[in-house]
């Protein structure tokens, strides 16, 4: 390993620390900016109280301090506990995380596979009814949001469908079997896959233009070998930089996805903390959210350091 | 190569040198009567199509266009719809008719007469009103976000892009820690601390929906600034605020135009997807995101219910992506053919 890829990489690190440390401190001021104090919820308490439960959870002292605290317990990896069931924050997480983690890798592969697939069709049929048809699809999922999909998909191909065969074909709700599985995913990934099969044709006719690709038509390639050999591996690496915020959508649709499809998993749960307004569950989350996406996203920027060496090494994202 | 060098006859040079030996005096035409009158270099070099300016360019093809067209009058009978509607109609979004309710489409209310045009909801409250109402919030929010994503962006990514080195440095490492936090996370936490309302959404989205116009701006103007027309400016002592604002930024105007075109429907969705989750426009008030959650509840009874808002959402996020992929070709001379 060079010099210049460590330090592109220990620079990346760098700045994921800072964000997360900046998301940690913003969730801080915030959750003390809120109205009211986390204990009586309206009810009148004695002074005496009042001060030793200040006393106990550290609210007596100043503010930086309280900070400081809270800083600490964070980088323990003690995230605080929900208001209303006195659940850990990390207990919650170890339960719903997973599930949610199925579901958006489910997505992002089947995004990722049909959008490059869907785009290197595209770009080969050029101008042909296959590309007008590809680029049909990838507008509709560009402009219908996950929340329609979803309940179409539950309308139509799991309620109807079952009462038309009579058998379970999809799962209308709830997460178990591969049959409840397809749906959510499906509904999760099709705004993504029309974004990545877009860029994907546009990336694949620009590589499809130059010289190489020429001279390998000339030598006397198959069709197949120039596009899958040559032409693919370079046209794919505008959608792998795309592979951080595609991966923050898909996570923040699951919100929606999980809610309409009933799956138990962070997004839905999140939702429902925000809703009931229990602060230390919503600030909890948030930071581990947060965390995860700006950890992804360094993952991906690293990797992509490795895999194209043309990369700007020493100047970051541009 | 002067071996060969013949020369050759014309095939058509006319035989006879004296032309007045043709012409004479029993023809009909006279040489005399034919005087030359020279040429006029004005006329010549004379420009008599109307000059076409940028602008008026990019509005010719835009005109020239059918989908652009078409996605114009769209969204401006949508604008029109949204102003105009909640006026003139009989109902309020929250009038509540409990004997009425969960109607289909053109469904006339025996007591009042009047035609419930898109029905009643599960409280009787009339679908087509709340649906227009609904495209004054999603405009508003759109109209409002959009112009302070573009123009906290255009300031900072003008002047990180100009003045470049050590500013454009610092102020692009507290850009990039900036969005590197995941927006809709922010926008959440944000909905919970503040009332909930039109104006937490376009704060919540502001403070992150920035970071991409800036950066697009820093781009276009760190490649602008080596041109020669800048650099006279420079030389001519012309002060940097009036460099950014008279001779950057329009020159930039349609990659923002562009920009801002292809936000819109982004910013259209996220206040969907917040009502439709109970965190962004507050009941009784109406938006598109709150008709659709209503709608999905009810949707295997009255599917009309979720399909009229979804309509909606899609038809405004589809027109306002279709025009900006054609104005940013109208816009875009390395993609004209």
């Amino acid at each position: 390993m060079n010099l210049k890829l460590l330090v592109y990489i220990l620079k990346r690190i760098l700045y994921a620390a800072i964000t997360i440390f900046v998301l940690i401190t913003v969730t801080f001021f915030m959750m003390r900016l809120l109205p009211g104090d986390p204990f009586t919820g309206g009810k009148a308490v004695p002074e005496e109280t009042m001060a030793a439960l200040e006393a106990k959870y550290g609210l007596d002292k100043p503010l930086w301090q309280q900070y400081f605290i809270y800083m600490g317990r964070v980088l323990q990896g003690d995230l605080g506990s929900s208001l209303k069931t006195q659940r850990a924050v990390t207990s919650v997480i170890g339960d719903t995380f997973p599930v949610s983690l199925d579901l958006g890798l489910r997505a992002l592969c089947f995004a990722f596979i049909m959008g490059v697939l869907l785009g290197i069709i595209a770009a080969v049929k050029r101008g042909t009814f296959w590309d007008s048809a590809t680029m049909f699809i990838a507008l509709i999922g560009v402009s219908v949001p996950s929340f329609i999909i979803g309940s179409l998909l539950q309308y139509f191909l799991a309620l109807k469908l079952n009462m038309a065969t009579g058998t379970q074909v999809f799962a209308i709700m709830g997460w178990g079997a591969e049959n409840s599985k397809v749906l959510p995913a499906f509904a999760l990934a099709f705004g993504s896959m029309a974004i990545i099969s877009r860029l994907m044709r546009t990336s694949m006719l620009e590589v499809l233009h130059q010289d190489y690709i020429m001279t390998a038509k000339a030598k006397g390639l198959s069709q197949k070998t120039i596009i899958w050999k040559h032409a693919v591996r370079n046209a794919i690496m505008p959608v792998i930089t795309m592979m951080g915020p595609l991966v923050a959508a898909v996570l923040t649709g699951a919100f929606v996805v999980e809610n309409i499809f009933s799956i138990p998993g962070i997004g839905r749960y999140f939702v429902q903390c925000v809703q009931q307004n229990d602060y230390p569950m919503v600030a909890g989350l948030t930071m581990f959210y947060g965390s995860f996406l700006v950890v992804t996203n360094l993952i991906i920027d690293i990797l992509y350091g490795f895999i194209d060496p043309r990369v700007k090494l020493t100047g970051g994202k541009e | 190569m002067g071996l060969f060098n013949i020369k050759k006859k014309a095939p058509f040079e006319p035989e006879v040198e004296d032309l007045s030996a043709v012409y004479s005096a029993d023809s009909p035409i006279d040489a005399s009567e034919f005087e030359t009158v020279g040429t006029d270099t004005g006329k010549m070099e004379a420009i008599v199509r109307p000059s076409i300016s940028f602008w008026k360019d990019v509005l010719r093809r835009i005109r020239r266009s059918k989908v652009a067209m078409v996605c114009s009058i769209l969204l401006g009978l949508l604008i029109l719809g949204a102003i105009f509607c909640p006026i003139f109609s009989p109902f309020t979004i929250s009038e509540q008719n409990v004997t009425f309710i969960h109607k289909p489409p053109f469904s006339v209310n025996p007591e009042t007469g009047y035609v419930h045009i898109f029905g009643t909801d599960v409280l009787g409250r009339d679908i087509f009103v709340r649906i227009w109402y609904g495209a004054r919030i999603s405009l508003v929010v759109a109209a409002a976000v959009a112009l302070i994503d573009c123009i906290i962006g255009v300031i900072y990514g003008g002047i990180s892009g100009y003045f470049g080195g050590r500013v454009d440095n610092v102020m692009m490492r507290v850009l990039e820690v900036i969005s590197g936090i995941p927006y809709l996370i922010i926008v959440m936490l944000l909905m919970v601390v503040l009332d909930r309302g039109l104006g937490t959404i376009i704060i919540a989205y502001s403070i992150t929906g920035w970071t991409g116009m800036a950066r697009l701006v820093r781009g276009q103007v760190v490649a602008l600034k080596g041109q020669e027309f800048l650099i006279a400016a420079k030389t001519m002592g012309a002060k940097p605020s009036r460099i950014i604002a008279r001779h950057l930024i329009p020159n930039i105007l349609s990659v923002i135009i562009v920009n801002i075109t292809l936000d819109i429907p982004s910013i259209i969705f996220t206040e969907a997807f917040l009502s439709m989750l109970g965190l962004g426009i507050a009941p009784p008030e109406s938006s598109w995101g709150i008709m659709a959650n209503e709608g999905i509840r009810y949707f295997q009874q009255f599917p009309s219910e979720l399909i009229i808002p979804a309509i909606f959402i899609c038809i405004t996020m589809l027109s306002f992506n279709l025009l900006g992929d054609q104005l940013r070709d109208a816009f875009d001379p390395k993609l004209r053919r």
